[in-house]
């Protein structure tokens, strides 16, 4: 299939519509193609935009207390019941069933949920890095020395972190930048393997930031993703260098912890 | 087979277990920012909210548990706009045949407009949006914002899945045609 036919796709991609057969196909050309892939990371910052502008109104909380009450008189008045209860006896195994069911359910809707937020975390993570390559002053800090990148970060982040030895690896650190998640501080370090740019974030480990599994390997608009929890930071380790380039570097991370 | 019937029974009846204010209230606010981008008035949007919110009450009884109540809400709210004066009067400006369940424009490729809208602020962005016809304001907001699927806008508006799809796409072409003309 080529350019064409694909980017005919892409929105139906993104809005989550694209049946998972074509899908996985889909994924396999964007991590191909570079062309595709930028035209797919321009509709999904797009979408974000789109988004974000829709949160406009806000209703009076004034307002919001006279349809409550109103809504209230109103049951009263017609003799309806609001929560629907007294609707019979329902036998104790059924109860337990419902009480099952609606657990399950939660459990699903939770899981979901949780999936949502953090492909959207993943997805703002890309962001932030496709913006610090583009960037013609991708650090603020300016070096591969180690002992000079942490301490620069002291009173800009609510948290210290350990930074690997890479002598002997193929790794080498650009350096480090202050990076923000759902409005908190965190650690942007820069690497570079080879021609590859690699971004490793690191937030404290709260709310959005907060991973649903303990390590994670993912890919998002074909870079390649790894994630994991320690001492309550979040790691998220993000580029386009091969997969093993990125669990080595992730690897070293952990080591030095 | 039996057990699985009597799941799918206490299923719904635990469904009707889910008080109307338990159901409506968490859309409250989401309700009133779509009224306000429909009506464009915060008065409107209060009295379209308001109105909403006492007939969803009243056809409670007859809403079909198990079935998506936000679709529904949504749809009720929707038509109760498109009675009012304002509804009436924003969709007869509306050419008939956008109507139409035609094929999609095709892809738009990373034209300068794209990058355009990529690259533009919220604001202009909300301005961008108030412009659109309603149609397209309601259905690009149904899917970027509340994150509807196909099948929960289809529900909402009343419209085949096809003429989902071709409307959100030629909605996202007018999106990034009027933010070009606001760039100026």
């Amino acid at each position: 299939m080529g350019c064409e036919a694909w980017t005919e796709k892409l929105d139906a991609y993104f809005d989550g519509e694209l049946p998972a057969s074509e899908a996985r196909s889909l994924q396999q050309h964007l991590r191909e193609c570079a062309t595709c892939s930028a035209l797919g990371l321009a509709k999904v910052q797009a979408k974000l935009v789109v988004k974000s502008a829709g949160q406009r109104f806000v209703p009076d909380p004034a307002f919001r207390a006279r349809i409550e009450k109103s809504m209230t008189g109103r049951a009263r008045s017609s003799g309806l019941s609001l929560s629907l209860k007294g609707r019979g006896w329902l036998p104790v195994f059924e109860i337990i069933t419902v009480a099952a069911v609606v657990l399950i359910g939660a459990a699903l809707f939770l899981t979901l949920h949780r999936e949502r937020g953090e492909q959207q975390l993943i997805s703002e993570l890309v962001d932030q890095h496709v913006a610090t390559l583009a960037s013609a002053n991708p650090v603020d800090v300016v070096s591969s020395d180690r002992h000079t990148v942490k301490p620069w970060f002291e009173g800009k982040i609510p948290f210290t972190f350990n930074l690997p030895e890479l002598q002997g690896t193929p790794f080498v650190l650009v350096g480090g930048r202050v990076s923000y998640l759902s409005q908190s501080p965190g650690a942007e370090l820069i690497f570079r393997v080879r021609q590859h740019q690699i971004s490793v974030f690191l937030f404290q480990e709260r709310g959005p930031t907060r991973m649903r599994e303990n390590e994670a390997v993912q890919t998002a608009l074909s870079f390649q993703v790894r994630s994991w929890r320690h001492n309550g930071l979040s790691y998220f380790v993000i580029g386009d260098a091969s997969p093993q380039d990125l669990d080595k570097l992730s690897e070293l991370m952990k080591a030095a912890g | 087979m039996i057990g699985w019937f009597t799941l799918v029974c206490v299923s719904e009846q635990s469904s009707l277990s889910g008080s109307f204010e338990e159901l409506a209230m968490p859309l409250f606010d989401r309700l009133y920012n779509f009224a306000h981008w429909l009506t464009q008035d915060r008065q409107e949007a209060e009295d379209l909210v308001q109105e909403t919110y006492a007939k969803a009450l009243k056809g409670f009884s007859s809403f079909q548990q198990g079935t998506n109540f936000r679709a529904w809400i949504y749809q009720i709210l929707r038509n109760t706009f498109l009675t009012s004066r304002t509804g009436l009067k924003s969709t007869a400006t509306v050419p008939l045949d956008m109507e139409s369940d035609s094929p999609m424009l095709p892809a738009v490729k990373d034209t300068p407009e794209s990058i355009l809208l990529q690259r533009s602020d919220r604001q202009l962005v909300q301005e961008a949006l108030s412009r659109l016809p309603v149609p397209y304001r309601e259905v690009l907001l149904l899917c970027e914002f509340e994150e509807m699927s196909y099948q929960e806008i289809s529900a909402t508006l009343a419209i085949p899945m096809g003429t989902v799809m071709s409307r959100l796409s030629r909605a996202r072409q007018a999106l990034r045609d009027t933010v070009r003309e606001l760039h100026g």
